[in-house]
This record gives structure tokens, C-alpha cells and sequence, in this order.
């Protein structure tokens, strides 16, 4: 899909529509409306409990103008299983026809941390849905505490920096080989930053025959103080920096979806957000040498996955 | 037809309790089964699995992780107009917590039989009630069956109760793990083709899959909404209890049987009286019947439905007992005994109350035996309670 054919649909999309109560700048309405847009047929949504689910329904309101459930914080997955199992008994059994398209949305929280068994047992099971983890990062709906997800060195209110301690001491959970390592059909790694992979990649998601995830990288403004203009940007340099790769896992084979034409260094894309302040001070120069290290590394292997050069 | 020859042309199979359960889901033959097996659950969903196995049933069986993930999946199914059930456990029931809340918060008529077993620690996989009884606030209705017949006939019941326009709530059918769920008792099952008739098919209001009517589902509500929703909930309950009587008096045409809230055995003119449920009924009915022969005026009064609960009809049928005691299988820690609370809030606006005695028995699987249930008829004779909770069978 083209920018432009992917501007056009979502100005006329009514499936997700404005008036919701996200945060000014937030990237999860964006990778929202971008994922609704890369399929034509039509979607059952699950939603876990979350920044998108709190601020997209608040009773008597809803933004969905598609079938949409929220039951709980750690089970989008198995939520959403039921209603495939639900769709394939009733159309076994006559009672239901045509062909519909199940999603589900999670925030980091939901999906490495709390909801993670859940979605490995869907993985598992096999049924056909796409799940979209926004990924802010750590648990933003309820202030900024850290998940498995929260890079290494970020301040986070469960997990600050400190005069002892630089802030997470662990590296962030790899979401997206867990999944791979379930044998689905097809994951994949996108970024707000970069709308017509991320279209591409749900498509393909919506299109594969079986379980398919994709990790969708979703700047906070409000938590990793940002400005909400920036909010492109910044996740733009967190590719850029190879700090989160674009790639994909079909069938798989690993396939590297973008190359930056310059690898910028990773304090880049730190620099300009609060969570990672604490960094920039006198003597803590260290941790930033560390971060460096591990993301030359992680890039290396993933290239080698891919079957690309260095 | 004389009474015996009725007797004789029913279809008498032995069966335990959980191929019973499981005999009831192949006859309603859902459209989404999502289960976890559990001690001593698993034989409803082993058996479950063998008609799906062999094209018994058309019933999509999803396999989940966890009984968290099996009531997720029943939720996402029943909000999406399936029949959805599941069945658990102790352990099973209580990972299942959070989304006991949700599935009533949610109104889906999710059927659940539950094998009761009690909770850890210590573990233990016998019959106590603790795990159910734990549950009891979580907006389910909650029925308990004596023997592998009554659980057979509640799935029934339950299902229809969940989805009478009235209630829209889930309803657990409990079993007493291994003594029901496990012993091989004569069942009678009932034609196939009379109780499809029965279950019908459910028709939802709402569905997930009605693509032309998109709903929203799980709605976050805040001070300005939630208050209404829950007293709902509430107002549900009380038209499950009405509900009760009349979805009973339907399959009682089917099935011959009664689904009274209570059974009354010997009430009339008993001076002693135990309330119980579940197996217990058994034991203590043999010793009514022994001590009645023994001119001794006793008499048992065996819960079927305990949420809702039936004040009223307990508190007439209890009135006129000179001692009641109350016989269960869990605690309450820290406060009065489940059963033995709602006891005596039910007596509470009679007149002239009997004396009561709370009585725990038979927590992780310990036998209740006829003569503790004796010697409890013998202390409430004399008229002889402690104020306090007593014990049988415990060393």
C-alpha cells in the first residue's frame, strides 16, 4: 500500500474513529487505524485492559464501530480465541456466514508480562487471528511501570533510577522470536515511524493462514516525555538506530523489512526522552557504552538471520 | 403401567458423575467446549473429548492453557452467541477467579460443573466445598446435586436458567469431587431426542459476529455508570431465583424428576433438623430413616440452590424445628460457615427461631460417617448447641 491510498483509507475509516481519549501524540491510535486499514474484510477486535482500551470506551462512549471485547488485563488471546471458536462452530453449523477477520490489541503489559501464557496457548492452538502488541515500553495506562518489555537503563516508576541504581537492570524480553519459536505462519517488528511496512505487514498478518503476531513499537509522549510533534521522529531514530529492527519471520525465513542507510548511534534516539535522563549524567556514560554494545550485537545476529551482510 | 414396570422400561445406565456431566454436554452438544482438566474434573473433559474425537458431538473444543484462559475463551464464545461451557476444580476454579467476575459482570450464560475439591494449601484433591463456596459472591448461580442423577439433570436445568431471558447469568452445577464424581451410580438417562428438544437453541440478543450491529463489549464504566450496571446484575439474580422454579417445572415434564430450591426429607413435624447439600444428603437421609423408625422426630432439609439463596422458603420450612443444625463442608475463616450464615439470615425474621448449631465436616475428602450424622441428630434432640462451630469426624 501507498501513503497516500493509506491516508485516504483512514480518512474515511469509520471502524476506529477520533474522539477517543488517548493521549495527544500517542502512537497506538496511528497503528490502530494503519492495522484496521490493511484488511478490507471485516474484524472482530479484542482488547486488552490498557491505555487503548481505557481511553476507547469509556461508558456510554465507544470509538469501535466494530464488533470490539475487552474482558481482562492478560487474556486478549485466549478472549479472542473463544470468538473464533465461537465464528467456526456457528459456521460449521450453518448458522453463520461469510468470512470475518479477528484482532487483537495488547500493550507490552498485557502481552510479555501478564498475558504472555495466553498467547502462547493461542499460538499454540492455532487459531486463525492477528495479534498487535503496541509496545510504549512499560505499563503507561497506570503511570510508567516497567514490564519485560522496558529497555535496559530506562527509568521506571516500579524500577527508577536512583543514586545506586541506572534504572532497569535487565534487557527487554525478545517478543517477537518467542512467538516465532511457536511455529506460526508468520510475526513480524514494526514502527509507527514506518506506516506502509506496518500496513504491509498486517496484511500479510490478516492474510496468513494461522496464528500471526506483529510488535508494533508505539511512542509515549506523556511517559517517555516527548514531545507529542515527535512522536514520529522518535521512534523513526529508534530504527534508525537499529535500537528496534524492522523485519519479519514468514513461514520461517527471517527477512530483514528496512535498512538505515546510516546506523545512528542509539544515544540518539535516547537523548531527547525523560525516561532516560538519568544517562546523560556525569558518569553513567557507561551505561550508555553497554546499551551500544548489546544493540551492535543483536543487530549483527539479526542480519545474519536475514541472510544480509554486515 | 404399573409403578415398577415404569421403573423397569427406564434407561438405567451406571455411570459416575462426570460421564453423567459429560452424558448431559453430549445430549446439549455445545457449540464451544474450552476446558483445562483437573483432579477430579478431568474424566467430563476426557469423555467430552472422545465424542468430539468421534464425531459424537460438532462442538469446537478449544484446549486452553489454564482455566484462566478456558473462561476467557468461554466468555469470548458466549458473547459471540455461542453455547459455550467449560468445568473445573479447586486449583482450577480459584485461577479462574478473576474471570468468574467478568463473566457475570458480562451476563453470558456460561454452564460450569465443578467437581468440588478442596483448595491448597495443604493440597489435597478431595471433596470439600471450599472451592465453590470461595466463589460464592462472584455473581454465578451456584446448584448442588447429591448423586451422579442430579448433577446429570442440573446441567440441564443450568443451561436453560443461564439463557432465560430473565437471568442471562452463569451458573455453576456443583458434584462432590470423587464421591459423586468418581462413584458408578444407576443414572437414568433421558432420550436424546427429548432433551435436544428441551435445550433448543439459544438465541442471543447480541452477538460479537452480528457484524451489522457491531457492540461494544467490556466497556470501561466509572462512577457515572458502574453502580447501575452491578444493581442489574443483582436485580438478575433475583429472577434467577423465580427462573428457577419455572425452567424446573419444564424439565420436570421431561424428566419426571423435581428441582425444588430444597428437598425436604422427614421436615414434617421435626423437631431436629440438618441442613446440608450435596452427598451428605445421602448418609443423612439413612439415618432420618433409622431414627424416624425409631419414633425419633428428625428430619433433613438438603439445599439444591444456594445462589441466589431462598431465604424465605428455608426460613418457612425451618420455623417450626425446635434445633437446626447446619452440616457443611467449608469454613469461612474468621466468620460463621458458609451454609450456616445464610441458615440463620433466613431465620433472622421468623418469630420463633429454633436453636442452631453450626456443624464442618469432611474438609479434604474426610468421610462423613451415619454415625456422626447421629450423633449430631442426638445433640440437636437434646436441644444441646454451643454457640459456637462444632466439628464431626474431625480427631
Amino acid at each position: 500500500m501507498k501513503i497516500k491510498e493509506l491516508a485516504d483509507i483512514v480518512s474515511r475509516d469509520p471502524r476506529f474513529t477520533s474522539g477517543h481519549r488517548m493521549c495527544g501524540g500517542c502512537a497506538t491510535p496511528i497503528i490502530v487505524k494503519s492495522v484496521l486499514a490493511s484488511t478490507r474484510k471485516p474484524v472482530v477486535v479484542a482488547s486488552a485492559t490498557g491505555c487503548l482500551e481505557v481511553a476507547s470506551t469509556i461508558y456510554p462512549y465507544t470509538s469501535w464501530d466494530v464488533p470490539w471485547i475487552h474482558s481482562a488485563f492478560e487474556n486478549a488471546a485466549s478472549t479472542i480465541s473463544g470468538v473464533e471458536a465461537a465464528y467456526n462452530a456457528l459456521k460449521r453449523k450453518g448458522k453463520l456466514k461469510g468470512e470475518i477477520k479477528f484482532v487483537a490489541f495488547g500493550g507490552d503489559g498485557g502481552t510479555y508480562d501478564i498475558g504472555l501464557q495466553a498467547l502462547s496457548g493461542a499460538l499454540e492452538r492455532g487459531h486463525d487471528f492477528v495479534y498487535v502488541c503496541y509496545d510504549n515500553e512499560a505499563y503507561m495506562n497506570t503511570g510508567g511501570q516497567r514490564s519485560s518489555a522496558t529497555p535496559f537503563g530506562a527509568s521506571a516508576t516500579t524500577e527508577p533510577a536512583g543514586k545506586v541504581k541506572p534504572g532497569k537492570e535487565a534487557w527487554r524480553k525478545d517478543l517477537v522470536r518467542i512467538c516465532a519459536a511457536h511455529d506460526i505462519p508468520y510475526v513480524a517488528q514494526a514502527s509507527v515511524s514506518n506506516l506502509v511496512d506496518l500496513t504491509d505487514k498486517a496484511a500479510k498478518a490478516f492474510e496468513a493462514h494461522g496464528p500471526a503476531v506483529v510488535v508494533v513499537l508505539s511512542t509515549c509522549p506523556t511517559l517517555w516525555g516527548t514531545k507529542p510533534s515527535m512522536t514520529i521522529e522518535t521512534a523513526r531514530l529508534a530504527v534508525d538506530s537499529c535500537f528496534w529492527p524492522l523485519y519479519e519471520i514468514s513461514e520461517g525465513l527471517y527477512k530483514l523489512s528496512y535498512r538505515p542507510a546510516k546506523k545512528i548511534p542509539v544515544a540518539e534516539f535516547m537523548r531527547n526522552q525523560s525516561r532516560f535522563k538519568h544517562l546523560f549524567m556525569p558518569g553513567n556514560e557507561h551505561v550508555i557504552g553497554h546499551i551500544q554494545r548489546r544493540v551492535d550485537e543483536e543487530w549483527v545476529k539479526l542480519l545474519s538471520l536475514c541472510g544480509e551482510k554486515e | 403401567m404399573s409403578g415398577l414396570e415404569k421403573k423397569c422400561k427406564k434407561k438405567m445406565v451406571p455411570l459416575t458423575g462426570n460421564y453423567a456431566i459429560a452424558a448431559a454436554m453430549r445430549q446439549i452438544n455445545p457449540d464451544v467446549v474450552a476446558a483445562y482438566p483437573i483432579t477430579p474434573q478431568s474424566a467430563i473433559v476426557e469423555q467430552f473429548a472422545r465424542f468430539v474425537a468421534n464425531g459424537i458431538v460438532d462442538t469446537e473444543m478449544v484446549r486452553v492453557e489454564s482455566e484462566h484462559s478456558a473462561m476467557s475463551a468461554c466468555i469470548g464464545a458466549s458473547l459471540s452467541g455461542a453455547r459455550a461451557m467449560t468445568a473445573t476444580c479447586s486449583a482450577g476454579l480459584a485461577l479462574m477467579w478473576e474471570m468468574l467476575g467478568v463473566a457475570s459482570g458480562l451476563r453470558c450464560p456460561i454452564v460450569m460443573p465443578v467437581a468440588n475439591r478442596a483448595l491448597s494449601a495443604p493440597i489435597n484433591i478431595h471433596c470439600d466445598h471450599s472451592d465453590s463456596m470461595g466463589a460464592r459472591d462472584f455473581g454465578w448461580v451456584q446448584i448442588y446435586s447429591e448423586s451422579a442423577q442430579e448433577a446429570y439433570e442440573n446441567v440441564f436445568l443450568a443451561l436453560k436458567l443461564a439463557e432465560h431471558p430473565d437471568v442471562q447469568l452463569p451458573v455453576m452445577v456443583c458434584e462432590d469431587g470423587f464421591i459423586t464424581s468418581h462413584c458408578v451410580q444407576n443414572v437414568e438417562l433421558h432420550d436424546d431426542a427429548v432433551m435436544k428438544r428441551f435445550v433448543g437453541e439459544r438465541k442471543p440478543e447480541h452477538s460479537l459476529l452480528d457484524l451489522k450491529n457491531p457492540i461494544t463489549v467490556g466497556a470501561i464504566e466509572l462512577q457515572d455508570y458502574f453502580f447501575e450496571t452491578k444493581r442489574q446484575q443483582e436485580e438478575a439474580m433475583g429472577h434467577a431465583l423465580k427462573a428457577y422454579l419455572k425452567v424446573g417445572a419444564d424439565l420436570s415434564r421431561v424428566t419426571g424428576s423435581k428441582y425444588p430450591y430444597f428437598d425436604s426429607y422427614g421436615l414434617e413435624g421435626a423437631e431436629a433438623v440438618i441442613v446440608t447439600m450435596s452427598s451428605a444428603a445421602g448418609t443423612t437421609k439413612a439415618v432420618v430413616d433409622r431414627l424416624r423408625h425409631d419414633g425419633k422426630k428428625v428430619g433433613l432439609l438438603k439445599l439444591r440452590l444456594f445462589r441466589p439463596f431462598p431465604y424465605e422458603q428455608v426460613r418457612d420450612a425451618l420455623r417450626k424445628a425446635k434445633c437446626v443444625g447446619v452440616l457443611e463442608r467449608s469454613f469461612s475463616f474468621g466468620a460463621y460457615a458458609p451454609l450456616f450464615s445464610e441458615v440463620r439470615n433466613s431465620l433472622y425474621e421468623a418469630g420463633k427461631k429454633p436453636k442452631l448449631q453450626s456443624y464442618v465436616f469432611g474438609l479434604g475428602g474426610r468421610d462423613l460417617l451415619e454415625s456422626d450424622v447421629e450423633e449430631a441428630f442426638k445433640e440437636l434432640l437434646a436441644g444441646k448447641t454451643t454457640g459456637g462451630m462444632e466439628y464431626k469426624g474431625l480427631r
